[in-house]
């Protein structure tokens, strides 16, 4: 299907994954037809097919050797049938016409009655093009894929001696979908993904720590190799190790907290995003329900959760239910504005679906979720919302998050992070935990920097037991009062 | 009756294909090789508002190829069990060894490592229910839970779920092992309401033989008190304080431990506890073991993921820790032998105390009991250790108020020291089995 270069022999999204995905098991649009027609009958409001097909790879150079790779592959169909509230799901992971017929069947158990009725007509929906349908596994030769790791890993032993460890990787995703559903909706996409991590530890005067750093996104494995970027992520992972050998413990109890750019949104993708999740909102158990068009963050926060940007780790042409994404404004000026919804929520909310239906894979149902979830710019220089802190502290780079959305209470954990003292950087602090209840902590926003970043493309969101990629990023922010869980009594 | 003719897989086909994977990887000039097939059956029901919300039906496999040729490792995973897609996945693990270098520490375990026999362990347990009646138990249950407290709004949701499976290994130093085991549950999460505050908590009950699960009532009352008891909660002033952790969420301070001392953190350099074998971690009264194979438990296991049998490891014994918890590949890394502990622990057991929760607040007097742990705050390179915690304020060795949005923060080095005691209300639920435990001190951060 694709020459050597990588490149696409079919121009046409559709065939290519008509080609992966329904022509193995010699499944016709007749059949398919008659499988939403068997499934969509009476008391049934909507339902689909998802086909997926997933081929990866991955690389691992540990201690100096090319410890192993792995190739996976994972393909199947999920069905689904949808009557009011209820759901009924099955999948197969085999694309042929018994195993789609008997999980359509399983489906659609969830109504009792059976009559067939008419669907829409399939008609393809236009979609964005923000990625290539590359198959990114071929992008480089297999010696040229652990070369790039060997090449990193000896450049950066060489930089500092105190390195007792390295641990790298290079993987890659090559992903093909295809929704039939019964609102007449046919799309195709091919997702290809790419990842580089690096992982690394120091030893100086017994004292051990770590640094780590990556990106990826909708490319291919040229994107690494592309400025040297492979390179400057081990620099990165270095440069924060150094940095936590000299880091004193961190101060504990409520303080102003500046956040640095990017990767520290997500603290907006835990205390906002989850929380304005469409199946959470339609049940009323978020501490956002009930909320819109109300006051829920200080004027100078606007953010958004954006599927559409080219090549990004969380952006879709369409969404898995084949809606296509959307630049979707969540809170305007402090105002909220939007949930985010797939096509049951909006469904049952009398709105419609904003593009945000998505699911690991075809054994997971659809369920609400983020994309690219940021806050706009501001106007005020970064050094400016520094030089403004008498006493706190300045994070600049984090681990992961959690959120309780029913209470809004949300923590993320800080991997870099300084004292910040009259109004200067001063020594580093060693990662703790930072709480706050999120729409409290929104309304403590004060000032925002001009200096908008998106993260390098490393994210990983996981909800209801599914992982998705997503993506992070604001411009510096001041927030009053933030805890602190350090150890040190101020 | 064999346990096998038990299972609703056809073990002797999932045979038959790790043989004819072995075979292929040999006739593609492997010099060893080993597959292991995971797969599982059933569904899971929810409820929500007093009728069905979700139906969901599932039938995952993967089967996982490793090849050596010499010290050089390919691997390839694959769902489809057809021979050309299963043949077509050895050969790209074949591939994939060409371009990665040798690696004096990889390899199948020794032929005497090996788990051979390997015990049964009546890990599998059909649970003959319809999916209609699940729907019914998971209405029940939620029925009950609303009607716990007039303060509980609603439920998130309410489940029942059961699955069957068949886990699978055989390498080409002529292992083959193979057992069912089951997994059946019932959960239901509550939103509590009181003013503007909501708070939400949950209750579940997990078993491998449905006989064992506990009653509808039980977990909906469990659900329902739970969720109630959080409403009022306030924050606490930033201070130095003793500390509970409640059975279930002590079992996180353990698991701490048993990541510290695995082979793969150990020799990555990436562990606090990096050459602290025969040193002492803990007081003297705390002994930790594995117990592998308790009968129809979750976490028990014949055999590990290389196929070598999985034993009653002492990993601390009086304070001192006496094991690693390694695998075939970090044993060899480390210069030492396998501990059975490919893929992880398998029931790991500290020796309980002799008081319940209420007699542990009496000792504790006034401290924090922390019930609920949120976020990855753990470091496990220096044992920095910083989370968000909910639970309870005591005082004179009773709950006095709820509490939230506060951390608690220390070396995790210095919280084991720090250990007084462990209660004996021991949470069987998981792979790591505790009662409560004491710590001394810990800093809260809060306002």
């Amino acid at each position: 299907m694709f020459n050597k270069n990588g490149l696409p022999v079919m121009t046409d999204v559709l065939e290519i994954v008509r080609h992966d995905l329904l022509d193995p098991g010699g499944l016709t649009d007749n059949q398919l037809q008659q499988v939403i027609h068997k499934l969509a009958g009476r008391e049934v409001d909507y339902a689909d097919l998802y086909f997926q097909s997933t081929y990866s790879e991955s690389w691992v150079l540990e201690n100096g050797i090319i410890k192993g790779g792995s190739f996976d592959i994972d393909r199947g169909v999920g069905v689904r049938a949808i009557s009011g509230e209820k759901t009924g799901f099955a999948y197969a992971d085999d694309i042929v016409m018994p195993a789609l017929q008997q999980a359509a069947l399983a489906a659609r158990s969830i109504v009792k009655q059976g009559a067939e009725q008419s669907i829409q007509a399939w008609h393809k929906l236009p979609a964005h093009h923000l990625y290539q349908p590359i198959n990114p596994l071929h992008s480089l030769s297999e010696q040229d894929k652990v070369s790039l790791l060997q090449r990193v890993d000896s450049y950066i032993r060489k930089k500092d001696p105190r390195i007792v460890q390295v641990n790298i990787s290079l993987s890659g995703e090559y992903e093909t979908i295809l929704v039939m559903a019964s609102d007449g909706h046919l799309a195709a996409d091919v997702r290809p993904l790419v990842r580089f991590n690096i992982n690394l530890v120091i030893l100086h005067n017994g004292r051990r720590e770590s640094g780590y750093a990556g990106g990826g996104g909708r490319f291919d494995y040229q994107h690494f190799l592309t400025g040297d970027l492979a390179f400057q992520y081990a620099d990165e992972a270095l440069r924060q190790a150094i940095v936590n050998l000299d880091a004193i413990d961190a101060p504990a109890g409520t303080m102003t907290v500046v956040l640095g750019p990017g990767w520290p949104g997500v603290l907006l993708h835990e205390a906002v995003g989850h929380g304005l999740e469409g199946d959470f909102n339609r049940k009323g158990i978020s501490a956002y329900s009930g909320r819109l068009g109300q006051r829920v963050a200080s004027e100078l926060c606007t953010i958004v959760d954006n599927g559409t940007l080219p090549n990004r780790r969380g952006s879709l042409n369409i969404d898995d239910e084949g809606t296509p994404t959307q630049n979707n404004v969540l809170i305007e000026n402090g105002m909220l504005r939007n949930y985010m919804l797939d096509k049951r929520n909006a469904r049952l909310m009398g709105v419609a679906s904003t593009g945000n239906g998505r699911r690991e894979s075809y054994a997971h149902l659809t369920i609400p979720r983020m994309t690219n979830t940021y806050m706009l710019a501001g106007s005020t220089l970064p050094e400016e919302i520094i030089a403004s802190v008498e006493r706190g502290i300045y994070a600049v780079n984090f681990g992961g998050g959690q959120v309780d959305i029913t209470s809004g209470k949300f923590v993320f954990s800080t991997s870099e992070a300084y004292i910040i003292e009259k109004g200067k950087i001063g020594a580093p602090v060693k990662g703790a935990t930072l709480i706050g209840n999120g729409p409290d902590t929104l309304m403590k926003v004060s000032m925002v920097g001009n200096d908008l970043k998106l993260d390098t493309g490393v994210g990983v969101c996981g909800k209801d037991g599914q992982s998705v990629p997503v993506g992070v990023g604001q411009p510096t922010l001041r927030v009053d009062e933030l805890t602190v869980g350090g150890t040190r009594t101020q | 009756m064999n346990a096998m003719e038990q299972s609703i897989f056809n073990a002797s086909q999932f045979q038959m294909l790790s043989d004819d994977i072995l075979q292929e990887a040999k006739r593609e000039g492997a010099s060893s090789a080993e597959v292991s097939i995971a797969a599982n059956k059933g569904f899971s029901v929810s409820a929500h508002e007093g009728d069905v919300e979700t139906v969901e039906y599932n039938q995952d496999k993967v089967i996982e190829i490793t090849v050596y040729f010499g010290k050089r490792t390919g691997s390839a995973s694959i769902s489809d069990v057809r021979p050309d897609a299963v043949h077509a996945a050895v050969r790209a693990a074949c591939h994939i060894a060409k371009f990665t270098d040798a690696d004096p520490a990889a390899g199948i375990a020794e032929k005497d490592e090996l788990a051979l026999p390997y015990p049964k362990l009546d890990l599998a347990y059909t649970w003959p229910i319809s999916v209609e009646k699940a729907i019914e138990l998971a209405c029940q249950c939620e029925r009950e839970a609303l009607a716990y407290d007039k303060r509980i709004m609603s439920s998130e949701e309410t489940s029942v779920a059961t699955l069957e499976a068949l886990h699978l290994y055989a390498n080409s130093n002529g292992f083959i092992g193979f057992y069912p085991y089951t997994r059946h549950e019932i959960s239901c999460v509550l939103i509590g309401k009181q003013g503007n505050e909501m708070q939400r908590d949950y209750s579940y009950t997990v078993a491998s033989n449905s006989a064992n699960l506990e009653s509808i009532s039980h977990v909906a009352t469990r659900a329902g008190e739970r969720t109630v008891r959080r409403l009022g909660a306030r924050r606490l002033k930033t201070t130095k304080t003793p500390v509970i952790f409640m059975a279930e969420e002590a079992r996180g301070l353990l698991g701490h431990f048993i990541a510290a001392i695995s082979g793969g953190s150990l020799y990555r350099k990436s562990s606090f506890l990096v050459d602290h074998l025969n040193k002492k971690i803990f007081p003297s009264f705390v002994q930790i073991q594995e117990q592998p194979h308790l009968m129809g438990a979750l976490g028990s296991a014949p055999f590990d993921e290389d196929g070598v049998t999985t034993r009653a490891n002492v990993f601390i014994e009086d304070g001192i820790l006496r094991n690693y918890s390694l695998s075939v590949y970090s044993a060899r890394k480390l210069g030492m032998r396998t501990t059975g502990n490919a893929g992880g622990i398998h029931n790991l057991v500290i020796k309980l105390g002799d008081k319940n929760l209420p007699a542990l607040l009496q000792t504790m007097g006034k401290g924090l009991l922390v019930t609920e742990i949120m976020g990855d705050g753990v470091n496990l390179v220096t044992g920095d250790y910083s989370r968000g915690v909910g639970g309870f304020w005591v005082e004179n060795g009773e709950i006095q108020y709820p509490v939230h949005e506060i951390t608690v923060a220390g070396k995790l080095q210095d919280m084991y020291t720090k250990i007084r005691e462990v209660g004996n209300d021991v949470d069987v639920r998981g792979n790591i089995r505790t009662g409560s435990i004491l710590i001394e001190e810990v800093m809260v951060a809060g306002s």
